[in-house]
């Protein structure tokens, strides 16, 4: 294991309330929830991340948590609470704004555009930064093939992070499995975000994938200095490289606290880890 | 000699079917619903090109770019108030209203244009190539025809890999909810798709009538249909398969006319039609859609 402050330069605990939540928050939730189909899914959601910090959500499975991603991402609307991004509210935004606003995420079952090549994948969500239209596009004037080169040269550099770049024009679907989760955080990170979700990154890794992954995401995580947001199993991910760890258990928060405040505490014990420890 | 002119002029109605084609395929691709209104815009572009060319005395080929104009408008009309409303509404309903548009639009055109048949002037006269001291013959419309099929082929397969709002057409089609996670703004990109199937229909209507003169409220329906079945017969939702299937289906029609029977040759395309699906139910270029794990 590498040393974990060398990537870390705040170490803020601003997901603990009794500690310093107020300071240059990139995302507040007050009082969020949703009700799906008469069911309280996710309530009284209070969560507060500061800007360059690791938090990890965890629960146990149908607890809520990637429903928490789909309401800060909008693909839920909230049935109550604020969304403050950036200290904007959210309110009435739909998936493509709020992305805009700065939110990016990765899903639990990969959704690549499988029949693009990795490259490609990665350029589509650079849609926004190229701004010429279609006429230049025909005519292939000189600032479709400037906006087209930038693009290019930035995605390889993306992808380079994870050295991935001289996969750069296979169709994504064809790629290995871990390889496939990577290029998702990849073409996330294309969309310029300072918040980063990522739902279940080691998902079906094995633990040297996982401890790969690890240090990837602690490397993006110094070279953007952006807010980054963990759902996951692996404990030992989560406890390794979280700050702050959130734990959900039937849609309401049952615990916040550093990873040895959440490994010490009763109820999280109860509810979740107890039933990790045979594994 | 005989068989390659037939040949030729198959490949000069699968030219047109082709073009219709990627309407279809192209719409279905992003949007996934069948736009069954799109062979009317075949007939508002053939009217505008035909009022455009025969009243005011614009040159044919102005006369082209202004239908493509008013059929892109169209397009982006009839998606905006007769489709997007029901973007989350079960498909059997957007059929029903694809169907409900293709009427409206066919009415529209009666109650402006009257069901008299119009006499369509050729956008390029009605001269031909002699090849072979006169064996062979290509009308310039044929050869028109085919030029513009593969040109517009060339330009779209480079505009759909090459450029971002391709590739965000070929995100929506993937997943649209992940693409616009990413930032696309998927309307726009429907918008867009309708846009460009629609000003292509507009092209093969001035084309399918310049090789068949008569211009009716309902010349678009039958071709639109052909044109579907092409789609189908590639792979609907393939653009290449478009192509090969409208060509295809064209060569087929002109064959079946010729050597089996002028009233048969329809029964003897979609009966192809169906011993293709048979075999290949995605059609000659489709993907079987695979299941998502």
């Amino acid at each position: 294991m590498k040393e974990k402050t060398k990537y870390i330069p705040i170490p803020s605990r601003s997901i603990l309330p009794e500690r310093d939540a107020a300071r240059d928050p990139v995302l507040e939730c007050v009082n969020l929830g949703i009700t799906l189909g008469g069911i309280k899914a996710v309530e009284d959601f209070n969560f507060t991340i500061g800007r360059t910090e690791i938090a990890g959500l965890i629960g146990p499975n149908g607890a809520g948590k990637t429903t928490v991603f789909n309401l800060l991402t909008k693909v839920y609307q909230p049935t109550t609470g604020t969304i403050l991004l950036n200290g904007r509210d959210t309110h009435g935004m739909n998936t493509m704004q709020v992305n805009k606003a700065g939110i990016a995420r990765t899903f639990q079952n990969i959704r690549l555009f499988r029949n693009l090549s990795v490259i490609d994948n990665v350029k589509t969500a650079m849609n926004n930064e190229m701004h010429y239209n279609m006429l230049s596009a025909i005519l292939r004037l000189p600032n479709y093939r400037r906006e087209e080169v930038a693009a290019h040269r930035r995605a390889l550099k993306l992808l380079s992070i994870f050295d991935m770049q001289n996969m750069a024009d296979v169709p994504a679907g064809s790629l290995p499995y871990g390889a496939q989760r990577r290029l998702e955080i990849v073409r996330a990170l294309a969309t310029n975000p300072s918040l980063l979700l990522l739902d279940e990154p080691a998902a079906g890794m094995n633990p040297s994938e996982t401890a790969d992954l690890m240090d990837s995401i602690r490397k993006v995580h110094e070279m953007f200095q952006i807010a980054i947001v963990l759902i996951e199993h692996d404990m030992s991910l989560v406890m390794n490289i979280c700050e702050g760890i959130c734990v959900l258990n039937f849609g309401h928060i049952i615990a916040k606290g550093t990873p040895d405040e959440i490994q010490s505490n009763p109820a999280v014990i109860e509810a979740y880890l107890g039933r990790k420890k045979e594994a | 000699m005989i068989f390659l002119n037939f040949f030729i002029s198959g490949i000069s109605l699968g030219s047109i079917y082709a073009i219709i084609a990627l309407g279809y395929t192209m719409v279905y691709g992003i949007a996934k619903m069948l736009n069954f209104a799109h062979g009317d815009v075949i007939m508002v572009g053939a009217y505008v090109c035909f009022y455009a060319v025969s009243r005011y005395g614009f040159n044919p080929f102005l006369g082209v770019v202004l239908a493509m104009a008013v059929c892109t408008l169209l397009g982006i009309i009839v998606e905006r108030l007769a489709y997007k409303p029901l973007r989350q509404a079960p498909s059997l309903a957007v059929l029903i209203t694809a169907i409900g548009m293709s009427y409206f639009l066919q009415n529209t055109a009666l109650l402006l244009w009257s069901s008299n048949p119009k006499v369509f002037p050729s956008v390029i006269g009605r001269g031909a190539f002699k090849l072979f001291d006169g064996a062979l013959s290509v009308s310039h419309i044929t050869a028109l025809t085919i030029g513009a099929c593969l040109v517009i082929m060339v330009v779209l397969s480079l505009f759909i890999s090459k450029t971002k709002l391709g590739k965000a057409m070929r995100a929506c089609s993937e997943d649209k909810g992940a693409a616009q996670l990413m930032g696309i703004n998927v309307n726009a990109t429907i918008s867009m798709t309708f846009a460009i199937g629609s000003g292509l229909a507009a092209i093969a209507g001035a084309l399918l009538c310049s090789a068949y003169p008569t211009l009716m409220p309902t010349t678009g329906a039958l071709p639109g249909i052909k044109a579907f079945t092409a789609a189908v017969f590639g792979g609907i939702g393939s653009i290449p398969g478009a192509f090969l299937g409208g060509l295809m289906l064209g060569v087929i029609e002109i064959f079946a006319k010729a050597y089996i029977s002028s009233q048969l040759s329809d029964a003897v395309v979609f009966g192809v039609l169906i011993v293709v699906l048979l075999v290949k139910p995605a059609g000659l270029l489709g993907k079987m859609t695979q299941e998502k794990v």
